[in-house]
């Protein structure tokens, strides 16, 4: 028996075509990765640091356990169908060294049961065989999940499933048809030779003998022409993710770091989107406008087939930079950076023209904070005015850095792909806080304080205005007292999401009155609609974007509506008749009241 | 002669018939709320740029509708992008995407001259 059948060559040629074509991009692509990020790898490559990496891929990777948090329905099929797959492999791979008589060839362990005909003979190949039809039985229920999905996808929690290409279509039909092609082989030969475990044997023996033995081989076959498709097609649709998200954990454990420019780990990243869908129903464009093909999911789709362009472009313009989809992907791609460079219009400006920067000097402050207003407050007088008063009574020296002259801190130049503008802007903010040598900086703007602890290197502490006033309370430095009102928060997105400061304001109003709580808050807040990374929305639709928030805000009804965001505040402001107020103000008030009483 | 702070300018002629409206037209397609501007000035007033410079995206944005594209562009690298013009536009002129737009229009007549 020399363990051969011309069925299996379909199978070889798949398997070598797929490590071919995998192998020939994995390198190309580690190929393009920065200097600073090739060294990073070179430096950790057989560091400590692999052990959690191994940890995560088997976490995520197989047992898939981030999207079983969000939604266990989901996390199910995806688990049995990637962790039951992987022990198919991994338990065949051992029986078939156990049971295999004669050469051992790799597709032996695959085709197990064609090649070996003999009843179980002892209670481990007993053991071997129900265990088999088990993980194949695990496999098909994720299956049924799956093509439940596809049909009526809100069955498994999900509004809305991404629109595939032609090309992901067939490769998902080959890889639904593996696991019932391989049931029905196996039970077929298991009709004639009585090799089967519970699953098998039980539905072989519902084919006549005469059948099973007309269709054995040709279902062999077609198992393996199936198999061949799917290995052949998989490098270059979504299936590209199974084996690439390994090697993005690996990455990112090693402690590589995204660029500002499309560089080889972006395309690591790009290709670790498995396409899950599950960045399309939290997204506000989705949910409140409708707006469906500019999704995370599609804007790395265009990123990768990069034919699309002009679907690219759209794609690329179209979204609030709110954080959410970040919030909601599985795989934990960095994808508000990928939205950034595919925004990237470093080839079309090359200069800039802030030379005028160039005079301001800083102030000599010495023991102060710098409060940073930000832009956005030179609209909102009463959120500085209030942040003055709150460092008046706190007895705490500050410098307010833009009372009159506001320098931009960068980061909506850096949102719109603007690199070299925003890198400008840094260099000028850095040089006028060093040159002052004030203690901390203090901010009122959620954009500028990402910007700042983020991007900036700044050497002193940076704080939002929530977490400062959250410190001045706890080391009793602000007279405040607990009033009968009650409130609702707005978390706004640079600050929840993107800095995760979820806690302080909560503490402070919980302080000062009652907090309500709203259905979505926290990560699946709503944006106000008038992020500055869009600027392609209309006035009219950034307002049925806020009036979302608003009616999920005035739920409870509150009497005030807190936000942390000038931004925000000003969006709120007309549209509810609710006072809305930045969580300064409110904090100045009850002060006010207090010295009253 | 007293400061008020503000000088008058002497008046200019141009002719509206010779000037290139193609990137006016691309404009209006690109932006559709560019053609709601009344020239209040709003955007100028609250500019972050214009406390520093003498930018003024009320002129740049009146010379461009007149097709009058010569060093635009330059005036246009000083804009922050910082939004407030966005903000407090009283019609609801999306500037933010006027300002990409415009950059991208002038600089694809640079190209290919």
């Amino acid at each position: 028996m020399s363990n051969f059948h011309p069925f299996v060559l379909p199978f070889i040629f798949g398997t070598i075509a797929l490590f071919c074509i995998c192998g020939y991009k994995y390198i190309r692509w580690i190929k393009q990765f920065d200097k600073e990020q090739k060294r990073i790898i070179r430096k950790n490559i057989f560091s400590t640091k692999i052990l959690p990496a191994i940890w995560e891929v088997f976490c995520e990777c197989l047992l898939h356990l981030r999207i079983s948090k969000k939604n266990w329905r989901l996390g199910y099929m995806h688990r049995s169908i990637a962790f039951g797959w992987f022990l198919l492999i991994f338990f065949g791979a051992i029986e078939s060294r156990i049971g295999i008589k004669g050469p051992f060839h790799f597709w032996c362990a695959i085709f197990y049961r064609f090649f070996h005909h003999n009843p179980p003979a002892n209670s481990a190949e007993m053991f071997f065989t129900q265990l088999m039809d088990l993980i194949l039985l695990y496999i098909l229920s994720g299956l049924f999940l799956a093509v439940l999905k596809k049909i009526h996808s809100r069955i498994l929690g999900m509004q809305k499933t991404t629109k595939h290409t032609k090309m992901d279509i067939v490769v998902k039909i080959s890889l639904w048809a593996i696991f019932p092609l391989r049931l029905l082989s196996e039970s077929v030969t298991a009709r004639l030779y009585g090799n089967g475990g519970f699953l098998t044997q039980n539905i072989g023996d519902l084919f006549s003998r005469h059948v099973a033995n007309a269709i054995e081989t040709p279902l062999w076959s077609l198992y393996s022409i199936v198999l061949c498709i799917f290995f052949i097609m998989m490098p270059f649709t979504r299936y590209m993710h199974i084996f690439t998200e390994v090697f993005l954990i690996y990455f990112r454990k090693v402690g590589v770091k995204e660029g500002e420019k499309l560089s080889g780990y972006t395309k690591y990243e790009l290709s670790s989107c498995s396409r899950c869908g599950m960045c399309i129903d939290g997204c506000p464009l989705y949910n409140e406008l409708n707006i469906n093909d500019v999704q995370s999911v599609y804007l790395l789709r265009n990123l990768r087939n990069l034919e699309h362009k002009m679907d690219l472009e759209e794609a690329a313009k179209n979204c609030l930079m709110c954080h959410r989809c970040a919030e909601d992907c599985p795989v934990n791609i960095d994808l508000m950076n990928i939205r950034r460079i595919s925004r990237d219009k470093g080839s079309i400006d090359i200069e800039n023209n802030y030379k005028f920067l160039d005079n301001v000097s800083g102030f000599n402050s010495i023991g102060r904070v710098i409060y940073f207003g930000g832009c956005m407050s030179q609209l909102t007088p009463t959120i500085t005015t209030s942040m003055k008063t709150i460092f008046e009574t706190a007895g705490q020296k500050y410098w307010h850095i833009d009372e009159n002259r506001s320098i931009c801190c960068g980061r909506p130049l850096l949102q719109q792909g603007f690199n070299k503008q925003a890198e400008k802007l840094r260099l000028e903010n850095t040089r006028i806080i060093t040159e002052s040598r004030a203690t901390a900086l203090v901010t009122s703007c959620p954009i500028c304080y990402h910007s700042f602890k983020d991007e900036y290197d700044l050497h002193i502490p940076v704080y939002h205005h929530t977490e400062f006033i959250d410190m001045l309370i706890n080391n009793n430095k602000l007279p405040i007292h607990k009033e009968n009102t009650s409130f609702t928060f707005h978390d706004p997105c640079e600050l929840g999401r993107g800095s995760k400061i979820y806690n302080q304001p909560r503490n402070i109003l919980s302080a000062i009155g009652e907090l309500r709580k709203i259905s979505k808050d926290k990560e699946d807040s709503l944006c106000c609609g008038m992020n500055l990374g869009n600027t392609v929305l209309t006035l009219q639709q950034q307002t049925q974007l806020r009036d979302a928030a608003l009616s999920v805000l005035s739920e409870p009804s509150p009497d005030t509506i807190v936000t942390a965001c000038p931004m925000c505040k000003k969006a709120f402001n007309h549209g509810i008749n609710t006072i809305v107020k930045d969580i300064a103000e409110v904090v100045v008030d009850n002060i006010k009241n207090n010295i009253q009483q | 002669m007293v400061d008020f702070g503000f000088n008058i300018k002497k008046a200019r002629s141009f002719n509206m018939s010779n000037n290139d409206f193609s990137k006016v037209k691309m404009m209006f397609e690109a932006v559709p709320s560019y053609r709601l501007c009344i020239s209040c000035g709003g955007c100028t007033a609250t500019c972050s740029a214009r406390q520093f410079t003498n930018f003024d995206i009320r002129k740049v944005h009146n010379s461009f509708s007149r097709g009058l594209y010569v060093n635009l562009d330059k005036e246009l690298q000083k804009c922050m992008l910082c939004g407030k013009c966005t903000l407090i536009c009283p019609r609801g002129v999306n500037l933010r995407s006027l300002i990409i737009e415009m950059r991208q229009l002038l600089n694809s007549q640079s190209e290919t001259l």
